[in-house]
């Protein structure tokens, strides 16, 4: 295994790294959409984040790598934590991050029948799927947009119950599958449907870096890190390590995060001035406001933290209107500044 | 060397120059495009790199249909029958480990295909150099751009004339593999030299910035030099920045605005040698360039735009046509169903010992299949449709029209959101019909287009026609269904030859809506005309089309037309 390129060493990016970093502190955000060239390291970026998370702790020999707390008895009937008489083993396992190629099957993504299996011991099982592997993980799609709408619809249903249902082949499978799901796309080759770009926590968006200083910099870590992987790797690692204890102090304070109604009321009529679709857009504004707030080590939301997230957070569950040329993002701006700056 | 005179640029050359790097960083720079029709070039340039490469270093032929298992390896269906265990295959990347995947008629290859090789050639894990052959003549026929942008070189063929230049020895490219690792890191001036240089030919990947460098190193390495030289950086960007460029930088601006007085000299000396640098490099960038290159390349990527965008939703338009494969369910062998053989084997191989046990005979068949376990394909035709807005653009009328017309567009792609189509937009005006939307479902590119929308001018009716029933087809061809729209008041001035005249104008639009007639497309006619003529409505009976007159064309009514016209939807 050759060493991850380290979330601290990314140049610039910084809404990118920022919601990624809120989407890993509460997974109930529902994700990160990420729209962007080609080439404007989206991937670099979440798998630097992966391979910076603490390890999981998991029911050792468990397919799903359930988690011994959440999951226990809730898992499959193979899993441990179940068929033994209560007692089992845990192991640490990395944060797992799971591609989805775009012409992935169906079999794939769900899982199948164990093929090997069932010719050489005649036996019905089931062979996990990505959505397993990607459990308590990250699910990476690469352009979303144009991925085929019957997987689409799938990994939605998957994604909004925790729990994947196989119902197939003779199997009867139900495991839990919780992710987040991360995904990027060109609005250029195809628009997402709104129900789609819904379900997603946070939107941002990746530019190439256009200032030549950056792009210098871009280069130099890249090519630091291609020359000597693990030196580069130890270079990073105080900083990235820093980012991991924040990020874990910030999952184990989030809860005690508190948020003043005045805070909720100013969430509540924000989404009624820009027109926001349904309550998720509110209800993703507070939980990203209070995992960013723990984040930044407050114990309070406050208008600030509001704010920062306010545009990843809404920005792609306006209502569009195809005559009026002005994006989301001004108009939230805007919304924004009249409501806070007045 | 041979007789090519120093300085002038020979691409067979070049070529081989980017075939002794790629050997001598595989892993860095990936691989090359190599666009060109079988013939002596492309297999002397192959048989070139293929000196250069280590002895015993595999190197695989991938057919651009390759599927998944064969690509990226499985459990091995015959071997593990024969043997009753598990049997793993290797898939070709594995087996081409330190090697070279030769991927054949690249431009032909699936979206999926080149996305699985891609995230291969993205792997740590795997470690090979990919030459994708390009076999395109058409400018929309090339390597999917998720794979050529992952490759360093792109090299185009089709008319260089191989020569007998001497290449480096297979040894002195082992030196230069060695050597690789001891080439001292660049400094700062350097780094913001290339990045300045492909900034300036509009090459925002900052991927190509890395390779540029990387191709520079493997050429110091080559020279047997401990530093990146400058001939290296040049050689480098134009091997890596040339075939990248979207436009040409403006020619030498002047000066720009007066230094700043009170700069320290040193950092001013610097800057001016980081910017002396950067415009050697884009000299030698631009002299890779072909001529009337900015022509080319502005052609180029409206074509190449127009037709990604109308790849755009994932729809394959090979498989399009046969429906998306919706997997196999149980049934009986009919002629005319395809038998899934691989969900067949799945549905039999759970019974297998069972069956065995069970066998009134003892039988020498490794798989016991009955009919039960008869797996059929089954495909989902997908019903996507295209809807073309034909718009008159001609006359003093033109510019409301069309501005309502623009606004039918956008509604209607507002609700190809849900219902999946797709929306073009032909305006007419003058001497010629011009595709001013390709058929997309993108807002964000309908909206620019149609931004810039001029009117005006005489009215060519048999040229709108014709371009309509063009696209219509080649839509069809793509496995979509067509619908016109046609927007105009019936009154054609201008001939299929362009020239301007009323009597034969009709004539030929007649003809042309005959012509579009027979090819059963459906279409409407939205006659705009302010008082309803009958002319209009004949050649709306000519094309077949239903005649609508809508007086007062709005943006809202015309799409009410259209969505009551339109081919059912799925």
């Amino acid at each position: 295994m050759r060493a991850t390129f380290p979330f601290s060493a990314i140049v610039g990016q910084d809404d990118m790294k920022r919601a990624l970093l809120i989407a890993a502190i509460d997974p109930g955000i529902g994700g990160v959409m990420v729209f962007g060239d080609r080439g404007t390291g989206k991937s670099t970026a979440v798998r630097a984040l992966a391979a910076l998370l603490p390890p999981i702790r998991a029911v050792k020999g468990c397919a799903y790598h359930c988690d011994p707390d959440i999951d226990k008895g809730a898992c499959t009937v193979d899993c441990p934590s179940r068929s033994g008489a209560g007692a089992f083993e845990t192991e640490d396992l990395p944060t797992p991050v799971v591609d989805l190629p775009l012409g992935a099957t169906e079999d794939r993504v769900v899982g199948a029948l164990d093929l090997e299996q069932a010719l050489t011991r005649g036996e019905k099982r089931f062979e996990p799927g990505l959505l397993a592997r990607a459990h308590r993980g990250f699910l990476y799609i690469d352009e979303v947009n144009l991925l085929e709408d019957h997987l689409v619809d799938l990994l939605l249903d998957v994604a909004a119950s925790g729990e994947n249902v196989v119902e197939r082949e003779g199997l009867s499978v139900r495991h839990p599958a919780r992710f987040v799901l991360i995904g990027s796309g060109n609005p250029e080759e195809g628009e997402l449907r709104p129900q789609l770009l819904d379900r997603f926590g946070l939107s941002v968006d990746v530019r190439t870096p256009t200032a030549i200083a950056d792009r210098v910099a871009v280069v130099r870590q890249r090519d630091a890190f291609d020359r000597d992987p693990k030196a580069f790797v130890a270079a990073w690692a105080k900083k990235d390590a820093a980012i991991r204890d924040r990020l874990v102090e910030a999952r184990a304070a989030r809860r005690e995060v508190s948020v003043p109604d005045s805070i909720i009321e100013h969430a509540a009529a924000l989404c009624v001035k820009i027109g926001s679709d349904g309550l998720r857009g509110e209800l993703t504004l507070i939980r990203a406001a209070r995992a960013y707030a723990a984040l930044e080590e407050a114990d309070t939301v406050t208008l600030a933290h509001l704010r920062a997230v306010a545009l990843p957070s809404l920005q792609h569950r306006l209502r569009r209107n195809p005559l009026d040329d002005v994006g989301s993002a001004p108009r939230i701006e805007r919304a924004l500044a009249e409501m806070f700056d007045a | 060397m041979s007789a090519v005179e120093p300085g002038a640029l020979d691409p067979w050359s070049d070529a081989l120059s980017a075939a002794a790097l790629l050997s001598i960083d595989p892993v860095g720079l990936k691989g090359v495009v190599l666009r060109s029709p079988p013939g002596p070039a492309r297999d002397a340039w192959l048989a070139a790199f293929k000196r250069g490469l280590p002895a015993h270093a595999p190197i695989r032929r991938a057919p651009s249909h390759i599927d998944d298992e064969r690509l990226l390896g499985g459990l091995d269906l015959a071997a593990t029958l024969a043997s009753g265990r598990p049997v793993a295959s290797r898939g070709l990347l594995q087996e081409c480990q330190d090697g070279v995947v030769v991927l054949a008629m690249a431009e032909r290859c699936t979206p999926a295909t080149g996305a699985r090789i891609a995230a291969a050639l993205d792997a740590e894990a795997l470690r090979f150099s990919l030459i994708a052959l390009d076999e395109g003549v058409e400018p929309n026929e090339e390597v999917p751009a998720v794979l050529s942008d992952r490759l360093a070189f792109t090299l185009d063929l089709a008319d260089v004339r191989p020569s007998d230049l001497a290449s480096p020895t297979a040894e002195a490219l082992q030196i230069a593999r060695d050597q690789l690792a001891l080439v001292a890191p660049p400094d700062e001036q350097m780094l913001e030299e290339i990045c300045r240089v492909s900034t300036a030919f509009g090459v925002v990947a900052v991927r190509a910035a890395l390779f540029t460098l990387r191709a520079a190193r493997a050429s110091a390495a080559l020279a047997g030099r401990k530093r990146i030289a400058e001939e290296d950086l040049l050689l480098a960007a134009r091997l890596v920045l040339a075939p990248r460029a979207q436009f040409a930088p403006p020619e030498q601006e002047p000066a720009p605005s007066a230094p700043e007085e009170d700069q320290a000299t040193t950092e001013h000396d610097e800057a001016t040698a980081t910017e002396a640098g950067a415009d050697r490099l884009v000299e030698a960038v631009q002299s890779a360039l072909p001529e009337a290159f900015l022509e080319q390349v502005l052609k180029r990527n409206a074509e190449r735009r127009a037709v990604a965008r109308a790849r755009g939703s994932g729809a394959i338009a090979k498989s399009a046509r046969r429906g998306r494969p919706l997997g196999a369910r149980a049934g009986t062998l009919r002629s005319g169903e395809r038998l899934d053989l691989i969900a067949t084997l799945r549905a039999a191989a759970p019974w297998q010992p069972l069956r065995r046990r069970d066998a009134s005979a003892p039988t020498t068949a490794l798989v016991l299949v009955r009919r039960g376990d008869f797996r059929i394909r089954r495909f989902a035709q997908r019903l996507e449709s295209t809807i073309i807005v034909v718009v008159d653009a001609s006359g003093s009328a033109a510019l409301q029209r069309l501005a309502e017309a623009k606004g039918a567009v956008e509604t209607l792609l507002a609700d190809a959101y849900v219902s999946r189509a797709r929306v073009a937009l032909i305006a007419f005006r003058n001497v010629d019909a011009e595709i001013l939307l390709p058929p997309t479902r993108s807002l964000s590119r309908a909206k620019r287009a149609l931004a810039g929308l001029p009117g005006g001018g005489a009215t060519p009716l048999p040229a709108a026609i014709d371009a309509a029933s063009a696209l219509a087809q080649s839509e069809r061809a793509k496995g979509r269904t067509p619908f016109i729209v046609l927007l105009t008041d019936g009154r054609g001035n201008v001939a299929r030859d362009g020239a301007l005249g009323r009597a034969q104008g009709e004539i030929d639009a007649i003809a042309s809506a005959r012509a579009l007639r027979a090819t059963g497309v459906s279409s409407v006619l939205i006659d705009t005309s302010p008082r309803v003529r009958p002319g209009a409505s004949a050649l709306a009976n000519e094309m077949g089309a239903v005649y609508a007159p809508l007086p007062f064309v709005e943006a809202g009514a015309v799409a009410e037309v259209v969505r009551a016209h339109a081919p059912a939807r799925r």
